[in-house]
């Protein structure tokens, strides 16, 4: 039996694994000292299990566990990252490059330090998402401290040509920071191949839970400094102070050692997933997909159903399946998805998307399920759409004076 | 965000979809809102010329629930209306049936605007002046 409503929506969140669950659980009540305690057993027992954490951790993208610094998500690491590196090389320039599909809290946090004397260059990206290398180097001056380039996209799954972006920075002197979180437990990250100077990821994105994540900060070649954003005990080598979040981090170990075993397998089969739900939803006419279908996450997919608006068309089954739109209706601003638009879609093609993101838990049954509600769905507002009719009629759409509005 | 009841019957069981002869004289046809916001609707008067009376209604929308919800609702809401009636109809009616919150008033507004439009069109078919109307305001 299908049980409803169906998770399509692993780019916001992930369920959390039992698995993951049942490692936590003693560090709430039974083994709840502060890992700072240095003094007695309580201490000692967190203290052991935060170690041990750091070192799943640390082994999933290849880093040493001295390398890894937890924070309280990667909004906080994105701004730890940023900020830090702001502060700390600020004698040697002020200039960042990033992408303007970047996630808000790297465009918010590099439109903060603006204010404060930063000069940003936000590269545009191509028809599929990725950003020019060339247009990257050319960018590069004696100024540049910082490239931030994200590893994938969270709406599209566009993946970035990390190792190419990295050999540039080397080559100038640049330092590297890359938001992982999409990308971290679900396609293999090595920062050491990849040549990542830092690097932002979170549990909550790969079955672990919520309010953990974590900075990788490089220690030899270059050795990497941040200027800490939070002050107070010094915790986190001086990068970030503040208690540790003992069960949070347990749990995040857990959840990157779960993948770092099973990722190979789950990603097989959760692509033949993906793939089969975009080859039966591409069936559609004037169905459109996102982003590069070369370089993405292997269990996402973005696609546009032209002439019907998203909103209108989640509306269609949203009880019964969880998924997002890059259509921004119920936004004060009615701005459609600013990723979208990044790689050149029109308004009413971006108004028009769905974005899937599938997952561990994912089966073939929901996929048939929602193939089938998506496709209704879609079939049932085209007749509804004065758009719709218009396009079968023949007349172009473009030449239509519409009201402004 | 929650739709009201009367939203999500109106979505699912839309009345009127469809379309009327708009090169008709009797058919008046409205056609507001862009793509790019996401929002257009289509709607149609079928007028008797004899009465002044609205004989039905057609739309077609593009757009979230609560633009087909209102939408939906202009039609039923016109049939049988004298053309004075309907231009009485107000973007705020819509609100309180449809328990619309504050960021959909802008499909309020889109029906009200399409009943005009649909209004003037058939005045101007039929000879008439098309009525000035003041800009809506919430858009």
């Amino acid at each position: 039996m299908l049980k409803l409503p169906i998770y399509l929506d692993n780019n916001a969140t992930t369920p959390m694994d039992p698995r993951v669950f049942e490692a936590m659980t003693p560090y709430f009540m039974e083994h709840f000292g502060n890992a700072a305690s240095r003094n007695h057993p309580f201490g000692w027992e967190a203290e052991e299990a935060v170690d041990y954490a750091r070192e799943q951790v640390a082994k999933l993208i290849g880093a040493d566990p001295k390398e890894i610094i937890f924070t309280s998500g990667a909004t906080e690491a994105d701004n730890l990252a940023i900020k830090g590196v702001f502060e700390m090389y600020a004698s040697k320039g002020n200039h960042i490059i990033t992408a303007t599909t970047e996630h808000k809290a790297v465009l918010d946090t590099c439109k903060h330090l603006e204010k404060n004397g930063a000069e940003v260059t936000y590269l545009q990206v191509q028809r599929d998402g990725l950003i020019d290398l060339k247009e990257l180097e050319a960018a590069i001056k004696p100024t540049t401290i910082l490239i931030a380039i994200m590893y994938a996209n969270n709406e599209i799954g566009t993946v970035q040509p990390i190792k190419e972006i990295s050999t540039i920075a080397k080559k100038h002197g640049v330092l590297f920071f890359t938001d992982g979180v999409q990308a971290v437990g679900k396609i293999p990250v090595d920062v050491i191949k990849d040549g990542i100077d830092l690097m932002a990821f979170t549990a909550h994105k790969m079955y672990g839970p919520k309010g953990i994540g974590a900075l990788y900060v490089r220690r030899k070649n270059p050795r990497v400094k941040v200027t800490a954003q939070m002050d107070g005990g010094g915790h986190e080598r001086g990068m970030r102070s503040g208690t540790l979040n003992v069960p949070g981090i347990v749990g995040f170990g857990k959840a990157c050692e779960l993948a770092r075993l099973e990722m190979e397998a789950d990603t097989k089969r959760i692509s033949i997933l993906r793939d089969k739900l975009e080859t039966e939803l591409m069936k559609l006419e004037e169905a459109y997909i996102n982003g590069s279908t070369e370089h993405r996450l292997p269990h996402v997919t973005n696609i546009s159903f032209k002439h019907v608006e998203g909103e209108g068309l989640l509306m269609g089954f949203n009880k019964n399946i969880a998924l997002s739109s890059g259509s921004a209706c119920t936004s004060a601003s009615l701005e459609p998805s600013y990723v979208l638009k990044a790689l050149g879609l029109g308004d009413d093609l971006a108004h028009s998307s769905l974005r899937f993101g599938l997952g561990r838990f994912t089966t073939e049954g929901q996929i048939d399920y929602t193939i089938k509600a998506i496709s209704e769905t879609v079939l049932k507002l085209r007749e509804m759409s004065p758009l719709w009719e218009m396009y079968k009629e023949g007349i172009d759409l473009n030449s239509i004076e519409w009201a402004a509005h | 965000m929650a739709y009201s009841e009367k939203v999500i019957d109106h979505y699912q069981n839309p009345k009127n979809v469809g379309t009327l002869d708009k090169s008709s004289k009797s058919v008046g046809t409205g056609l507001v809102g862009a793509p790019e916001c996401g929002d257009v609707m289509r709607l149609q008067i079928q007028v008797d010329d004899a009465t002044g009376m609205i004989t039905d209604a057609k739309f077609k929308t593009f757009g979230c629930g609560s633009a087909i919800a209102s939408s939906s609702l202009a039609t039923e809401w016109l049939k049988g209306k004298s053309i004075d009636e309907a231009l009485t109809v107000d973007n705020m009616d819509f609100v309180e049936e449809l328990n619309l919150p504050p960021v959909k008033i802008h499909c309020s507004v889109l029906a009200e605007d399409a009943i005009k439009a649909a209004i003037n069109d058939y005045r101007v078919k039929n000879g008439k002046e098309a009525i000035k109307f003041e800009e809506s305001v919430v858009h």
